[in-house]
């Protein structure tokens, strides 16, 4: 018997202990919280109602970014930490067209015309700054160290957002409001916002594109194949540098839409805007296992909604003031819980050990 | 005497695949013994299990008395198995002596504050190591080229500093995989001379994962042959030679001359 | 005929390329801003900065095809890239009339457009403009065909002339700037301190080449009797500069010793993140957590204020700042130790995140301030005198760089060391050494964190009042390029690159603004053109020389 006592103990390692009372004392906070949430009964059924549908809503903005970090990820093996600040291009450009259509008339007068307008700039920017970044400062690191390209990607995040900074200022701007989405609407008998509405429809059309995209065109299968392997992609005569260019085209334009549906929820757009929803969509892929595409929006719906219950389901139980300000506190700690417990995320099984 | 190492039905499984199956083996002390077997036969994977950097599923792996599998690869390497890989892992940025100085890690017992205030048990320690180090690398015929950055050394050198790097520890199991990978045949030649040279010197035990069949034969008193995870042969490299189940595995079949040729000629 | 033809077309592809960066850099607005810093007589900042959008391009350019391309034709391409740039820069007020840049471009407007056309108006002006451009390019097309000695002579003296032109408030600044004053004008440079600078290097450079060979024969020649020699001088260069660094604040006077102070307070962060990074390998992004933790842990235990909790002095205090930060290292270290480089980098960088968000929430705002800081922090005494003005705090601060330094040497020379470092170069294989990763990883977070701790307690005393703002992420990006710029692992690297991103944006106040933008620029070119850094770690000799222990 103390044989295997011995055995045991020489096998056990004190990390493993710690990390896992670090996660069940979060789990036994989180329960109390919850607990005495439900018990004070700070919130109706309708608040929870609307806290749910602006989880799914925001969910669908992290899942389209996340969807970029995702492909390049399962490309180049790279965290793309300039990804946020590609999504701020676009959101930030689109105010400009935005206003400027608000000044005529036409962005009350035509709405879908000017809504397809302003997302087709945001996508044309993201573009050009992720073509501009991956060409400056990624191809060129392709074969170094693992930190140099990570490197390369926070110097390039503090470049475009100060970028961005220089040519647009410093001041926060604020989208026009679009007439025909104030106020709410009623689907399936729940009154929710319409700008919510439009942005879950949106959001899951455009992933059901991209899905359709990666598993059915010539070009996704070659992306496919590309993340697979590349040496043997090239060797089947797939051009390496065109996928992976593609896929820059592909996630940016995602992130460029997302900025402008991030601004017609959140109405607010400057240079620092990419950053925390930066985080939180590499938070969504993680979550949903990184290089995995359905996994990315999964995970951008389960962020969304965690983030949006959070508050006031966990820690307004446990007496905290103010708790929507530690909404961002959540999202890490679930990064760091994901990562710490299950590192392939949710959907990640098909990475192998090497890619991970 | 017991042997230095022995496994006893060593399983390790990745999904579905069985990588290692069932495997039997011992080692005596200071012999010289040998792993061989087609690609993806599962030999690496039977060294990862040794070293500590896989856990296999089932068996035991006893290692001068004790059961080492599922030790953390550090804690086995302090227990005295030291190993290279077949693709060279130097610390490309460090010089050759440092890497050596690191091999000799399991040996000092100086902490942080020793370091920073330079007490007697520090300089002790490093001047040790640091002479250590500069005999190894005489040992490994490297003399002169201490200061270079490993990654700065021509293949041949360092195949052998990390050889000296592994013996740093003072092991009483090495473990080389393919230690001649990539060598013309006077530099195989002298390196099977160099691993007799450390067994006869040093006293050690050597285990061996090798493709080269001349090499094999030439320096192994004892040869274990697996295919698909599966120890299919085992014994003296004469007996190894004689039997169809090996030169058919690892040869395909009608290569049975082959392998006599091969031998021959070493 | 072909190669011809690629030539020129390449020519046009660079012009446009001059161009582009010339339109960004005016756009984003940094040529309008160093447009007010003067650095030799009239030229300022701003005009440099635009020679120099359209120049590297074109001396790049030009400098590739030096052997292949006639003389002529090199001046002739010169002329078309710098006029094709600065064509490019001067359609931005030819259309102003037309276009209303300014509704997208904060820094677009008559200010700027004045300022790129010399004031002549727009076509006249545009004209000028586009002239001075082609003949910036002609001038480099000469250089570039001049003999290689002479070629990077040149570059050389120009590049150090506007920097000595740049930093001549320096010299003003400095309480023997009087014997400065014939060559300055009222800001950079005059006509005659510029001739100055560009003939000295120069000469220095002429100079250096001829003397040289010489040298070095002879230093073969003596070699068993220099030993003893370059020992004492050595020596003697250490002495000196000694004095220099314990002289410097009284030189400088009081506004320059506060910009040290913040060099010297990025220093000790540098050296502590350097053994993170550089050492260990290991990429922390929530480093300010650290500063911070340190600084309110001073505050708190120190503050005379409502939110103090024990008015204890700063010198009892500073252990337990160090220490608050040492033991939360270990503590975030744990969750992370199984993870890999890049998800590293991210959950420290969210840790740094938690940290302020919790400092600014309303939850712990009755502990510690919330948004309205700590503020009341006493200066620390010392034998009944305090330490209070920026040139005493310099002492301080050089006392935390000298033990940080020695500290991080002395480990990085021992086993601790040697395991981070091959931790850094190969984690598994480190691990198949017998190094115990757990305890290599958690003691370099322990030690990088206790530095940074060491810096936020005397930051917290030297500033008196902390808030939340002051540890943003900005910090922690902050000391990570400068530890890059030096280069990585290096001791001396974190010294040169915290002079360069903290003191330089510092001195140049036009910069603070752009001052992320100059890091983000300066990280990704550092890792293409030079990812050892500018003073990277010399390596050690010790197989036959050097014995251990002094």
């Amino acid at each position: 018997m103390s044989e295997k006592i011995k055995y045991f103990l020489e096998r056990l390692s004190w990390v493993d202990i710690m990390v896992w009372l670090f996660g069940l004392a979060i789990l036994v906070i989180a329960v109390i919280g919850v607990i005495g949430s439900i018990h004070n009964a700070y919130y109706t059924k309708e608040q929870w109602m609307d806290f749910v549908v602006f989880g799914i809503s925001q969910g669908g903005v992290y899942a389209l970014i996340a969807l970029g970090y995702t492909l390049v990820y399962g490309i180049l093996f790279m965290i793309n930490f300039a990804h946020g600040d590609i999504f701020m291009a676009g959101a930030f450009t689109g105010y400009f067209l935005a206003a400027k259509l608000n000044q005529y008339g036409i962005y009350n007068s035509h709405p879908i015309i000017s809504l397809l307008l302003i997302m087709l700039l945001a996508m044309v920017t993201s573009v050009v700054v992720a073509l501009i970044t991956e060409r400056v400062a990624y191809r060129p690191l392709r074969k170094a160290p693992r930190l140099v390209p990570l490197i390369t990607a926070i110097g390039a995040s503090f470049t475009i957002e100060y970028t961005f900074r220089g040519l647009y200022g410093s001041g926060v701007e604020a989208y026009p409001d679009m007439k025909i989405f104030v106020g709410k609407t009623s689907v399936f008998g729940l009154r929710i916002l319409k700008v919510h509405l439009l942005v879950i429809i949106l959001s899951i059309l455009l992933m059901a594109g991209l899905y359709a995209y990666v598993q059915y065109t010539k070009a996704g299968k070659a992306m496919r194949a590309v993340a697979e392997d590349k040496d043997v992609a090239s060797l089947m005569g797939v051009d390496v540098d065109r996928v992976i260019v593609n896929t820059f085209i592909l996630g940016a334009a995602l992130a460029g839409i997302a900025g402008v549906l991030y601004a017609l929820i959140f109405k607010q757009v400057h240079f620092f805007m990419g950053f925390i929803p930066g985080i939180k969509a590499f938070t969504a892929a993680v979550v949903g296992g990184i290089g995995n595409v359905p996994g990315a929006m999964l995970g951008g719906f389960i962020l969304g909604i965690f983030e949006a219950l959070g508050p006031g389901l966990i820690l307004e139980g446990l007496g905290i003031p103010a708790s929507y300000q530690l909404k961002d506190v959540i999202a890490f700690t679930l990064l760091v819980l994901v990562l710490i417990f299950r590192p392939t995320g949710l959907m990640g099984e098909r990475l192998s050990e090497e890619k991970v | 005497m017991e042997p230095i190492l022995i496994a006893k039905g060593v399983t390790k499984r990745f999904g579905g695949l069985v990588a290692v199956n069932n495997l039997d083996f011992t080692i005596e002390r200071g012999s010289i013994a040998s792993v061989i077997g087609p690609n993806g036969a599962g030999k690496t994977t039977f060294f990862n299990c040794i070293t500590g950097f896989y856990t296999p599923e089932e068996g035991k792996i006893i290692f001068d008395g004790r059961e080492i599998q599922g030790l953390t690869p550090d804690r086995v390497t302090r227990m005295g198995i030291a190993r290279t890989y077949q693709n060279i892992r130097l610390f490309s940025n460090m010089t050759a002596l440092e890497n050596i100085m690191v091999g000799r890690h399991p040996l000092m017992r100086h902490q942080w504050w020793d370091a920073i205030l330079h007490t007697r048990r520090y300089k002790r320690e490093e001047q040790e190591a640091l002479e250590a180090a500069r005999r190894l690398l005489n040992f490994v015929g490297l003399q002169g080229l201490g200061d270079q950055l490993a990654r700065n050394l021509p293949y041949g050198a360092q195949r052998r500093l990390e050889i000296a790097r592994a013996l740093a520890s003072e092991p009483k199991l090495l473990l080389l995989d393919e230690p001649t990978a990539g060598m013309n045949p006077q530099e195989t030649s002298e390196m099977i001379r160099f691993i007799r040279h450390l067994r006869d010197e040093l006293g050690l035990s050597i285990l061996l994962i090798e493709h080269d069949m001349k090499v094999v034969m030439t320096i192994s008193e004892k040869i274990a042959v697996m295919d698909f995870g599966k120890k299919i042969a085992e014994g003296k490299p004469e007996e190894i030679q004689r039997n169809p189940r090996v030169i058919e595995a690892y040869l395909g079949r009608g290569a049975a001359s082959g392998i006599g040729k091969a031998t021959a000629t070493a | 005929m072909d190669s011809q033809n690629t030539f020129w077309k390449s020519a046009v592809k660079n012009g446009l390329l001059a161009g582009a960066i010339g339109l960004y850099s005016t756009l984003v607005g940094l040529v309008q801003a160093f447009n007010k810093r003067a650095v030799i007589e009239q030229l300022s900042l701003g005009h440099i900065t635009l020679l120099l959008s359209w120049g590297v391009v074109a001396y790049v350019f030009l400098n590739h095809h030096r052997e292949s391309e006639s003389k002529g034709k090199l001046i002739a391409a010169g002329a078309l890239v710098g006029g094709l740039g600065a064509f490019l820069v001067a359609l931005l007020p030819m259309t102003a009339q037309w276009v209303d840049y300014h509704f997208v471009f904060v820094h677009a407007g008559p200010e700027m457009y004045s300022l790129l056309t010399f004031g002549k108006g727009p076509w006249l002006g545009s004209a000028m403009l586009v002239a001075v451009g082609a003949l910036w390019g002609i001038l480099i097309a000469l250089v570039v065909s001049l003999p290689t000695f002479w070629r990077d002579s040149v570059v050389k003296a120009f590049l150090i002339t506007i920097t000595v032109g740049l930093l001549s408030d320096l010299f003003t600044g400095m309480t023997i700037g009087w014997m400065f004053q014939p060559f300055l004008g009222v800001e950079g440079l005059n006509i005659l301190g510029a001739v100055l600078v560009f003939g000295l290097s120069i000469a220095y450079d002429y100079w250096s080449a001829h003397r040289k060979p010489k040298e070095s024969a002879e230093a073969v020649a003596t070699e068993p009797a220099g030993v003893t020699k370059s020992q004492l001088r050595r020596m003697v260069v250490g002495a000196l500069a000694l004095v220099v660094v314990a002289g410097l604040p009284l030189l400088l006077g009081s506004y320059l010793s506060h910009v040290l102070n913040m060099v010297g307070l990025y220093t000790i962060m540098g050296l502590g993140l350097n053994i993170v990074v550089g050492y260990a390998g290991l990429l922390d992004l929530g480093y300010v957590a650290f500063f911070a933790l340190g600084a309110y842990t001073m505050g708190l235990l120190t503050s005379t204020g409502p939110l103090g909790i024990a008015h204890w002095t700063f010198w009892e205090a500073v252990p337990f700042s160090i220490l608050v930060a040492m033991v939360a290292g270990i503590l975030l270290g744990v969750p992370v130790l199984r993870m890999r480089g890049d998800y590293l980098a991210i959950v420290t960088l969210g840790f740094g995140e938690i940290i302020r968000i919790l400092a600014l929430s309303n939850w712990l705002k009755p502990l510690i301030g919330g948004a309205q800081g700590i503020l009341l922090i006493p200066k620390p005494p010392l034998f009944g005198f305090k330490i209070q003005t920026p040139i005493h705090f310099y002492y301080l601060i050089l006392v935390g760089i000298g033990i940080a330094a020695f500290v991080a040497y002395r480990l990085r020379e021992s086993r601790l060391g040697r395991a981070w470092m091959a931790m850094r170069e190969d984690e598994d294989v480190a691990e198949a050494m017998g190094i115990d990763l757990v305890v290599t990883k958690l003691t370099a977070f322990a030690f990088g964190a206790s530095f940074s701790g060491l810096a936020g307690a005397i930051f917290a005393s030297y500033v008196g009042s902390i808030f939340p703002h002051s540890f943003n992420l900005l910090i922690s990006i902050n000391v990570l390029s400068l530890i890059i710029v030096g280069g990585v692992g290096s001791m001396p690297g974190v010294f040169v690159g915290s002079l360069a991103l903290v003191g330089l944006p510092e001195l140049l106040r036009e910069f603070a603004e752009y001052r992320m933008l100059i890091y983000g620029l300066s990280l990704i070119a550092m890792m293409l053109l030079k990812p050892e850094g500018f003073w990277p770690e010399p390596i050690r000799k010790r197989e036959l020389r050097e014995e251990v222990g002094d």
